[in-house]
């Protein structure tokens, strides 16, 4: 546990010893305000509720996440640091737990620093907070997911422009399985009840409906193990790749 | 100590180390020499835990790596080829992280910390990123972090490459220094390294074992052993009076550097001949000297051995 946390601390100093940091925390906060206000039409729609600002999380975690999740392995094996890190006595399922924290830890950050949002809303009329909070924390699960495939797909590979973009793609992959457009090119060779796993596998539909207020477990559950097994994967990769 | 028996590895049909039995010893600096891809790195990267061998096994202080892999990892220090570390980080901050990874308790980082730094000279760049140090010193961080933890065995991968020779010196007084107490396993392909720091060499061609044996020893495979060479202006008649004398098997000339060299017949001692004889002659000689044999020469003949060898099998 120690050694996680001191992989925690380390992961994260290092975000703010290079511009990695101030650049990913102020395109956030530009571009999901940008996105609540002009796409989202926050003030003109008149109701005291921030679904705007939380129905681009999943398509500004597109990109932004990926951006974080590429540099996670692929960046150790490219400077040849995997061998300095493998050869400690800690375990691997250490580094992947301490480095995926620390990069959701980020993420949390950052979007605890669009509070202003909340407090913007609090004074202009009568939210409901616990809405908002039940839609910070699913925005957060979400982005841990798709923070879960950016660091198995950077284990795999030790460029990070090819990690990012495969990121990106799977990540949308996953973000739209429950839509038409996936659906119906499943529906073309495999039987409904694949169809219909599929659909549930979906970012989107587990997203969506914890910001409507639903608390489900099962939704949690949903991010817990993609969370999970994500991370398995990339311990299983590093194996596979460290030696090349 | 670390005893590597039958070691194999394999990457898809390549063999990179072969059937490999060693032994290295506590107290003992045990040099890994070979041409570049003869396996000496893969085959530190199994001693260390990094890659699992295809077959045979390792034991590091009596402890199998594959069954108690973290156990090991705790015994050993490891410079990796090229010193990787966290360039953003800066030195101090980057080997306090390394105690923790160790499991170093915390009220004793101060003190390792501290003990390494003195011990490898690095108190004036404490507070320097290391992205921003030079060569030598990287390589200095990446010993230091090696043996804070003051590790039974310490396993280096070409620890001198790239240094001038300030640091190449530096380096090599702090491997003796430490080698008493400690099991030393270096990867070299710099021959003189070999006779500066190692008790015992190892070759290794084409991942397979083809030499164990002190320098000392391995200086006599040499075809220059007691044979005498010295500086100055022959002539060729002189030369072939030199190849006639009884005692001498060849002459060769380097007119390059006018370096003369008389190998004896047979392992005769043959100095005070060839001095008489070119005092006799009344020879103006710039230096004289018998050689001990010529690591080289010893290190090109048997790993180009080996190649043939494959051949004819």
């Amino acid at each position: 546990m120690s050694t996680v946390k001191a992989i925690v601390k380390r992961e994260l100093r290092s975000y703010f010893a290079t511009p990695i940091a101030y650049v990913f925390i102020v395109i956030f906060l530009i571009m999901s305000g940008v996105f609540a206000f002009y796409l989202g039409n926050l003030y003109e729609r008149g109701q005291a509720d921030l679904l705007p600002f939380f129905n681009f999380h999943p398509w500004l975690y597109l990109f932004l996440v990926p951006a974080v999740a590429m540099r996670l392995w692929s960046e150790e094996r490219n400077s040849g640091n995997i061998e300095l890190l493998m050869t400690l006595p800690v375990k691997k399922v250490d580094w992947v737990i301490g480095k995926f924290l620390a990069a959701w830890l980020f993420i949390a950050l950052a979007l605890v620093l669009t509070f202003p949002m909340v407090i913007s809303i609090n004074y202009l009329g009568d939210p409901d907070n616990g809405l908002i909070i039940a839609s910070y924390f699913g925005s957060l699960l979400l982005a841990g997911g798709f923070l879960a495939i950016g660091s198995c797909i950077s284990a795999a590979t030790k460029n990070q422009v090819i990690a990012f973009i495969l990121t990106v793609v799977i990540c949308f992959l996953f973000l739209l399985a429950g839509f038409p457009l996936v659906l119906n090119f499943f529906k073309m060779f495999v039987p409904q009840m694949i169809v219909d796993a599929v659909a549930s596998t979906s970012f989107l539909t587990h997203f969506e409906s914890i910001t409507k207020g639903v608390l489900d477990l099962g939704d949690i559950c949903y991010f817990a193990m993609m969370i999970a097994i994500w991370l398995y994967a990339t311990r299983i990769v590093i194996d596979m790749k460290k030696g090349n | 100590m670390i005893e590597c028996l039958n070691l194999t590895k394999q990457f898809g049909h390549f063999t990179a180390v072969d059937d490999l039995t060693f032994t290295a010893q506590k107290g003992q600096v045990l040099g890994f020499l070979g041409p570049n891809g003869a396996g000496k790195s893969t085959t530190m990267k199994m001693i260390t835990g990094f890659l699992e061998p295809t077959s045979g096994s390792i034991k590091v202080c009596g402890t199998d790596v594959l069954e108690a892999p973290l156990l090991c990892k705790q015994k050993i220090g490891y410079l990796p080829e090229g010193a990787p570390s966290y360039g953003e980080m800066e030195v101090g901050a980057f080997l306090y992280f390394i105690t923790s990874m160790r499991g170093i308790p915390s009220n004793q980082q101060k003190a390792a910390v501290d003990f390494v730094i003195d011990r490898v000279n690095l108190a004036n760049v404490f507070y320097q990123r290391i992205e921003t140090l030079s060569k030598g010193f990287k390589r200095r961080v990446g010993l230091a972090q090696a043996i804070i933890h003051d590790p039974e065995v310490l396993i280096m991968d070409e620890p001198t490459d790239g240094l001038d020779p300030n640091q190449k010196h530096q380096v090599r007084e702090l491997i003796t220094d430490m080698s008493k107490e400690k099991t030393i396993v270096l990867s070299t392909h710099i021959l003189e390294e070999v006779q500066a720091v190692c008790d015992r060499a190892i070759i290794i061609a084409g991942g397979q074992l083809v030499a164990d044996n002190t320098p000392g020893e391995m200086e006599k495979m040499s075809s220059y052993n007691h044979a005498v060479t010295f500086v100055s202006n022959l002539n060729t008649a002189l030369l072939n009076e030199i190849k006639e004398l009884d005692f001498v098997r060849d002459v060769t000339y380097d007119s390059r550097l006018k370096e003369t060299t008389v190998f004896p017949s047979q392992g005769l001692y043959i100095f005070d001949e060839v001095s008489t004889f070119l005092k006799n002659k009344s020879v103006s000689v710039d230096s004289l000297k018998m050689e001990a044999g010529r690591l080289d020469e010893v290190f090109r003949n048997i790993t180009q051995d080996s190649k043939e060898r494959e051949v004819v099998k």
